[in-house]
């Protein structure tokens, strides 16, 4: 393999939907935080303070999405604020669950009995059999409506959801409709169907769930917008913070961090990355590969590549080796591959075990992406040459399993 | 070089990866998945096991990249599965030819050669030696340690590809010293014993659980059929083995042997050692699946054989047969187990080898 490439320094990192680099508004507003000592639940002037700190945070986020700030708990980040959704909006109110098939795992693993909600080869939501399962319901009990749960952008293949034409269905069913915008968020074009929806009042009655660090913002910190001012039975009861609905200190810097973020994220141009991410697709389309979901609307930063015949596992390691992050559909604790349970749900059968996931960071370098593009056809060829494309790869057949 | 090492996360793996590293080799490193490694995680999730996180922090304080690769479906198929239907044969197999065969040197093997690397490590204790006609396997400078036995399914072209450079190292101590020096944690770790996939309790056990329809006791009984006591399951006894066999010795007044398992009936044959021993009809082996590190030679070929891990040679005329057999002609007779491996030696060099076959 070609060594070399370009005389960088480190390695190429292309993969922001596994986490965002920090932007430095994030870390500006962050350092702030840190400075102060106060707890933001203590009466003196040094709590006061922090208070202030942090509900400005709040008030910022809840606004960048139309809300008051009234309905916006902080969390720990994404995983928790969808699992206290799951919990606090549907179980805890009796209704019965049904999730997107390809949900993340954060989705999937805190509500395993939930109804799957079939998707199309591109990976869109089925409006006909969502509609299916509210009637269904309906016609089943006089419970109170299900709980739907959809992300607005999959974090494998950038698929945008149909959020108003979901939300429309769930209205009329009397469905709740939660939303895990974790991808979508920290990313939004103007004319990209989650702001779409938000523009229009679809998701006025909708719970959001958002992660900092999907934004440039630190890990570990997150909130879960709730459609109106209402309490929540907590996951942590802890001494009542957030006001009963999420226990625990509040970690002010993190969330000061976030909310700079994503006013930072906003302020972007995200066409530059979607032109970017169009001419590596087309290099990489050059050299063999199927993308996933290219018919549907996508993210602007992701290539979900499927390279028939190369286990995803083979591809990781080849482009690392390289000096080039990215990553496949799961990576568990382990650091072994599994099958991707989002081209599954997609019916891509065999190319469940052969994508990888390209994620453009918000600062990426149209140098590195075109070094990388150029690596890859490399990569590519050689395997071409080896007989790869044709040859069964036994190994990494393995049963799906997936963490993390 | 690029070169590929299979890290298992113990010391003698971690030993070879520094090493090459410091010999200015490009090393990537690679640890297989085996099996679900139990422990608190529930069974369907992935846990890593100590020993990947292990090879792992090897790989990063050493600096060099790290790949742990799921082989559990392929482990399970062709090491677990062909291990439990062996014992259900009435056999005696031995599962580390089968990974180190397999999963090891082919999958892993062939992963290497589409990263692009020249060659691929591990920390078997055996010796490549360069010879005229290409690479020979010979046994270890360090003979306690020697693993040739395990490894005579190498083929030529995989032993072209493969280094072995801990068959170089005088001893263990030495081993251990080597991975203080390079800084690494394992330095001290536990040998790794027995059957790896064999995590709770016994062997017999698992492929019990595996192949319930021969679980249970049988009949001991005399070459004539006569019963002369009882045992708790084929599965727990290997042709050759005189222990278990109960009060049977005193029973009879001779020290008597296990000489066939038969699946069927669910008994185990016994015979007198001293007779059985000294049986002429004992001295031809055949031997199935062989691999010739050396041009089968039409004519035969005097050497050492070894019927069995831990034990000595004996001396024999191998000679090939079709369909990638072969007979051994041993000077005096023996009781091998089928399903073992009987590799042949001159010298220290590994001639090749093969599975020894029920019949006789």
């Amino acid at each position: 393999m070609v060594q070399g490439t370009s005389l960088r320094e480190g390695p190429v990192y292309l993969d922001a939907n596994a986490t965002e680099p920090l932007r430095p508004a994030a870390r500006e507003a962050m350092l702030a935080g840190l400075e102060q000592t106060g707890n933001p639940a203590s009466v003196h002037a040094a709590g006061r303070k922090t208070r202030i700190m942090l509900e400005e945070a709040r008030r910022r986020i809840a606004a960048a999405f139309g809300r008051e700030a009234d309905g916006c708990v902080f969390t720990s980040g994404g995983t928790e604020a969808d699992t206290l959704a799951l919990h606090a909006l549907g179980r805890a109110e009796g209704r019965c669950i049904l999730v997107g098939a390809t949900e993340h795992d954060a989705i999937r693993r805190a509500v395993p009995e939930a109804g799957l909600i079939p998707v199309d080869g591109q990976g869109v939501i089925d409006r006909a059999a969502l509609e299916a399962m509210l009637v269904a319901h309906g016609a089943a009990g006089d419970g109170p409506g299900p709980l739907v749960c959809i992300m607005a952008a999959n974090n494998e293949t950038g698929v945008h959801a149909p959020l108003r034409d979901v939300a429309a269905l769930c209205r009329q069913h009397g469905a709740f409709l939660h939303v895990d915008a974790v991808q979508a968020a920290g990313r939004m074009q103007e004319q990209d169907e989650f702001s779409l929806a938000l523009k229009d009042g679809s998701l006025a009655g909708a719970s959001l769930a958002l992660s900092a660090h999907k934004m440039g913002g630190p890990k570990g910190a997150g909130a879960l917008l709730l459609p109106e001012d209402r309490p929540l039975a907590p996951l942590l009861p802890g001494g009542g913070q957030e006001r009963g609905r999420r226990g625990g200190t509040p970690a002010l810097a993190s969330h000061m961090g976030m909310a700079a973020a994503l006013e930072d994220s906003r302020m972007q141009d995200w066409s530059v990355l979607a032109a970017l991410r169009d001419e590596l697709e087309a290099v990489m389309v050059e050299a063999g590969v199927i993308i996933m979901g290219h018919g549907a609307a996508r993210l602007p930063n992701t290539v979900s590549a499927v390279l028939p015949g190369v286990a995803a596992q083979m591809q990781l390691m080849a482009l690392d080796i390289e000096g080039y992050c990215v990553s496949a559909g799961s990576a568990c604790s382990s650091g072994k591959v599994a099958r991707s349970h989002v081209l599954e749900a997609m019916g891509q059968g065999e190319a469940a075990g052969q994508a990888i996931r390209v994620s453009l960071p918000w600062n990426v370098r149209a140098g590195d992406v075109r070094s990388f593009g150029r690596a890859y056809g490399l990569m590519a060829r050689r395997f071409a040459e080896r007989g790869l494309l044709k040859r069964p790869t036994p190994m990494w057949g393995g049963p799906v399993t997936h963490e993390g | 070089m690029r070169i590929l090492v299979a890290m298992s996360g113990g010391v003698d793996s971690s030993v070879v990866a520094a090493l090459l590293k410091r010999q200015g080799h490009e090393v990537i490193g690679a640890t297989l998945q085996l099996y679900d490694h139990g422990g608190p995680a529930k069974a369907g999730a992935c846990c890593a096991g100590r020993d990947i996180m292990d090879a792992r922090m090897v790989a990063e304080r050493i600096g060099f990249p790290h790949y742990v690769i799921d082989a559990e479906s392929r482990f399970r198929e062709s090491v677990i599965e062909s291990f439990a239907d062996a014992y259900a044969r009435g056999e005696t197999p031995v599962p580390c030819v089968a990974c180190n065969q397999g999963v090891k040197f082919t999958d892993l093997l062939n992963m290497a050669r589409d990263l692009g690397c020249e060659a691929m490590a591990t920390g078997h204790y055996v010796r490549r030696v360069e010879g005229p006609e290409g690479a020979e396997m010979h046994r270890p400078v360090d003979r306690d340690r020697d693993q040739t036995w395990f490894l005579f399914a190498t083929t030529r072209e995989q032993l072209e590809f493969l280094r072995f450079p801990l068959g170089e190292m005088p001893d263990k101590a030495h081993v251990r010293a080597l991975a203080e020096e390079l800084g690494l944690d394992v330095a001290t770790k536990r040998d790794s014993q027995d059957i790896c996939f064999v995590t709770n309790g016994s062997y017999a056990g698992l492929v019990e659980r595996m192949r319930p329809e021969i679980e249970g006791p049988g009949d001991i009984v005399d070459e004539d059929g006569n019963v002369l006591g009882r045992h708790e399951g084929i599965a727990r006894y290997t042709v050759g083995q005189s222990r278990r066999l109960g009060d049977i010795h005193t029973g009879t007044g001779e020290r008597q042997m296990v000489t066939a398992i038969d699946v069927s009936s669910r008994r185990i044959i016994v015979g007198p050692r001293q007779k059985l021993t000294s049986d002429e009809s004992r001295r031809v082996v055949r031997l199935r699946d062989m691999n010739w590190l050396i041009d089968a030679p039409e004519e035969g070929v005097r050497c050492g054989v070894q019927l069995r891990a831990r034990e000595g040679l004996r001396q024999a005329l191998v000679r090939p047969l079709e369909g990638n057999r072969a007979e051994v002609r041993l000077e005096e007779s023996a009781l091998p187990a089928p399903g073992q491996a009987c590799v042949m030696y001159e010298g220290d060099r590994v001639l090749g080898g093969g599975f020894i076959l029920a019949d006789r």
